[in-house]
């Protein structure tokens, strides 16, 4: 029977293998096969067509798109990602330090989301249809059908506008005593933490409240399990492959606000880096933030569903 | 009490009951249609004029919203932006619904390699962040009105795609579908008049959802300067130019924002309060 588990656990990654060359492939010809020609862009309007066909013979422009896009594989792989069309500098060297600074972002809000974000997925699963399950559902659904932007200046309005607690901005370099650390990540944490936590609430009431309607749950009710017992011995341990899956499938949802969040407060990050590289059209730049968040979105999906198969016993 | 017993059927034609929560957002989500199709004949001042001596002016009795980062009349360009927010992403999600759920039935339908095909392919492009899709894609093509209605659709695409098929795949078991195919029927008729009807419901379901995924995508594209270009402006865009505001507590950054939240939580709202009838022959 443990076969079988290994057995699905390798085709969830081979699936994910051939989705990365799906993405790749995707990535490399959104960016690379539309119009636009990058030698023109290059040396602006006013080049001589010599210049330009110099640049094209000597940025391999010529050779067919797959061949171009296999080279490019082959350069991610042996960690060369090129070069910066806008300042001619290795794209690995722009992006490594904003690398841990997103890095660092993104832990810190997961660090406090899940916890919280569990915590009221849980109790509004237990008291279902009362005022505070209410509350909490309503809440969440404001917050997911609201741009992540809106959020974010919301927070600037309340705290750095009208209480004054927090600087609008954040910047890291600035950073001397715990105290700045504080007061420069509070607001990019607190408004990616409200748009994660509230998918994570939703996902984890839903996983909780299905687990309890089972008969099973009911039969413990039956024999005098009291309510803590019950959710915590009964419904939890079910509910735990349900639940892990929803916070990786939440926490993905960090990628598209990182981005949002990162413009806003002018947060040195890989989303920032890109989103800048996108108004100079800067190729290499996106592709490599691209395929950056492209490998951590689907890591996290393969893991939740990975998590998925491993918690289910009928197939262990 | 007399109703009841009247009439066998208990509804007819739209004739479905909605709750109080349901009427409201009904009732803002007409508004803003409204507002989109009428816009040039309400707006009180030209969307261009500077009707404001000074910038980010507080709200008057002239100018209901306060005035904009030139000194224009913010409530006139959120009833004109509303024709861009609502018109692109009502365009964008009808192509993707369109063409989703069309693939979506006829791979459920026809079955075997071309299914696999398409679920294998479509699959990998929904693991493309959507954000992130917008911003590649954006880069590539521009983001001239035309294209940012393609980019969206095909974003959401592949999400319609699933949703169809899962839906579609069930249907597909059903006995009639078997009698329809044993009468010699052919894949068209298959699915535009067996599976269509019977999955109709929670596909429009779907489509409001879409909506609403489309309408955050596009602010917020906008809103990082890389969706709706000036001299146009949707909400997001105008949330954009008037982010200098906001150590103020302009009126002109909050309304915007203010906007799109009132519409797309009036379609989630909606869309959770349907009736049962329509919403429930889900996926599962």
């Amino acid at each position: 029977m443990k076969k079988q588990v290994s057995l699905l656990v390798m085709k969830r990654l081979l699936i994910a293998l051939i989705t990365l060359v799906i993405v790749s492939f995707a990535v490399f010809s959104a960016t690379a096969l539309l119009p636009g020609d990058t030698a023109t862009i290059l040396l602006g309007q006013s080049a001589t067509p010599e210049a330009v066909e110099g640049l094209r013979q000597a940025m391999h422009l010529n050779d067919p798109a797959i061949i171009r896009f296999l080279r490019w594989i082959a350069g991610l792989f042996q960690g060369d990602f090129g070069k910066s069309y806008a300042n001619n500098v290795p794209v690995a060297s722009l992006i490594s330090g904003r690398f841990v600074n997103t890095m660092k972002l993104a832990g810190l809000t997961a660090s406090i989301a899940v916890p919280f974000a569990l915590t009221l997925g849980i109790t509004s699963a237990m008291w279902r249809g009362t005022m505070y399950d209410r509350i909490v559902t309503i809440a969440t659904i404001g917050i997911i059908s609201v741009p992540e932007f809106m959020t974010a200046t919301l927070a600037v309005l309340l705290f750095a506008v009208y209480l004054k607690w927090l600087p609008a901005l954040s910047l890291t370099n600035e950073i001397k005593s715990f105290h700045d650390l504080l007061r420069i990540y509070a607001m990019p944490v607190m408004t990616l933490t409200f748009g994660v936590s509230a998918q994570m609430i939703r996902m984890t009431r839903a996983a909780v409240v299905e687990t309890l309607n089972t008969p099973y749950v009911e039969m413990a009710l039956l024999k005098g399990a009291s309510p803590p017992r019950l959710v915590l011995r009964h419904a939890l341990p079910n509910a735990l492959g349900p639940i892990v899956n929803a916070v990786a499938l939440s926490l993905s949802y960090l990628l598209g606000g990182v981005i949002i969040v990162e413009t806003i407060f002018n947060y040195p990050g890989v989303a920032k880096l890109m989103v800048d590289a996108v108004s100079t059209r800067d190729l290499p730049l996106i592709q490599t933030c691209a395929m950056i968040f492209c490998l951590g979105y689907l890591a996290l999906i393969t893991a939740a569903d990975i998590v998925a198969v491993l918690s289910n016993p009928r197939l262990r | 009490m007399t109703d009841s017993t009247s009439t066998g059927r208990p509804s007819m034609r739209l004739g479905y009951r909605f709750n109080l929560v349901g009427m409201i957002a009904l009732g803002i989500i007409l508004f803003w249609a409204g507002v989109a199709i009428f816009a040039p004949q309400i707006i009180p001042h030209s969307i261009g004029e500077i009707v404001d001596s000074d910038y980010f002016g507080p709200m008057s009795r002239d100018l209901w919203f306060g005035s904009d980062y030139l000194g224009r009349d913010i409530f006139s360009r959120i009833l004109m932006g509303a024709r861009y927010t609502l018109g692109i992403s009502l365009a964008a999600v009808t192509i993707a619904c369109f063409s989703g759920v069309a693939l979506g039935m006829t791979a459920a339908v026809a079955g075997g390699w071309l299914d696999g095909m398409l679920s294998r392919f479509l699959d990998a492009l929904n693991s493309i962040p959507s954000k992130l899709f917008g911003l590649v894609v954006v880069a590539a093509v521009g983001s001239s009105i035309p294209a940012l209605i393609g980019t969206l659709s095909v974003i959401y695409t592949p999400g319609a795609y699933r949703f169809a098929r899962a839906l579609a795949v069930n249907v597909n078991t059903m006995d009639f579908i078997v009698v329809a195919r044993i009468r010699g029927e052919r894949l068209p008729y298959i699915i535009a008049s067996e599976i269509l009807p019977n999955i109709l419901g929670p596909v429009l379901a779907d489509l409001g959802l879409r909506f609403v995924f489309i309408v955050l995508l596009l602010s917020g594209l906008s809103f990082l300067g890389l969706g709706v270009q000036p001299p146009y402006a949707d909400w997001g865009a105008l949330v954009r130019e008037n982010i200098a505001g906001l150590p103020f507590g302009a009126p002109a950054v909050i309304f915007p924002s203010l906007a799109i939240a009132s519409l797309t939580i009036s379609v989630n709202l909606l869309i959770d309060n349907l009736p049962r009838r329509i919403r429930d022959r889900s996926a599962e």
